[in-house]
């Protein structure tokens, strides 16, 4: 797997499980700040990756010459992870 | 709405084709226990529910459930991935074969097609969030009976990470719970 993409994998379920932890503790100001530290960070690795990689969402500016969100492999392949 | 991201929520890299085990996780796609339930279950009694908290982990812990069927769709397409006829012979997959080639089909381990009989949406905030807490321990039991199953280490990975999730997620419905209780209570809406 991609280096980079296995780390925002990472970083994006880390976000998802400060998010519902937030969704029953909304006033917990500590997490508050790890969650927007961690959207950041997972932001920056984001945009690194889907420069040479493609997109990783629809609604993402494509190439002139080509519509990459099509591109292969696509999440459940092996190759992909 | 939502908006698909092109990955998966934890990766799933099987080396070695077992449709024997495929049959059997196949239930956490499509059987009474199963991710699909779980989040129709969820993303259909937030529309009767109150308090902002349980709003929020009903949508949240719903469309993380999205995340985890496409997870075991992964491992049951890797698990099967190029098959010969010799193989599904070999390995007892022929009823599965017959009825959906080497596709996913939502099932349970017996075969039975996914059916909404097996969860509720009562419209009593309460009520249902006792019923998802019983479920996310349901989803447990099934994630240890399947590791009682699996030797391979690349398929015993993203099941315990998804075991794991299922406590994570009775935890955050019992603190939702709290919250309904005393919304409630405080309203003598009982
Ligand atoms: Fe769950």
């Amino acid at each position: 797997m991609n280096n980079t993409l296995y780390k925002l994998t990472q970083l994006d379920f880390y976000a998802v499980d400060l998010q519902l932890y937030l969704d029953t503790h909304p006033n917990d100001a500590k997490a508050i700040a790890e969650y927007n530290k961690t959207i950041n960070d997972a932001q920056k690795l984001r945009s690194d990756y889907e420069q040479t990689n493609g997109p990783l969402t629809s609604k993402y500016l494509s190439p002139a010459e080509k519509f990459d969100w099509i591109d292969e492999p696509w999440t459940w392949e092996e190759q992909y992870n | 709405m939502w908006i698909y991201d092109k990955k998966l929520e934890f990766p799933v890299k099987i080396k070695k084709r077992n449709p024997k085990l495929a049959k059997l996780i196949i239930t956490q796609y499509g059987g009474p226990d199963g991710e699909l339930g779980a989040s129709l279950r969820y993303l259909s009694q937030r529309f009767a529910t109150v308090t902002p908290q349980a709003k929020a982990a009903l949508t949240d812990i719903g469309t993380e459930e999205l995340a985890h069927l496409e997870m075991i769709g992964a491992i049951v397409q890797q698990l099967t991935a190029n098959l010969s006829i010799e193989e599904i012979k070999a390995s007892g997959f022929e009823p599965f074969y017959v009825e959906h080639g080497l596709g996913v089909f939502p099932s349970s381990a017996a075969g039975d097609p996914f059916t909404a009989a097996a969860f509720q949406s009562k419209g009593d905030p309460v009520t249902d969030l006792y019923e998802d807490m019983a479920a996310e321990q349901k989803a447990r039991s099934t994630y240890e009976y399947l590791l009682d199953m699996i030797d391979d280490p690349d398929v015993a990975a993203p099941i315990k990470f998804l075991r794991e999730r299922e406590i994570v997620h009775f935890q955050r419905f019992g603190e939702s719970l709290e919250y309904v209780r005393s919304y409630l209570s405080a309203n003598h809406y009982f």
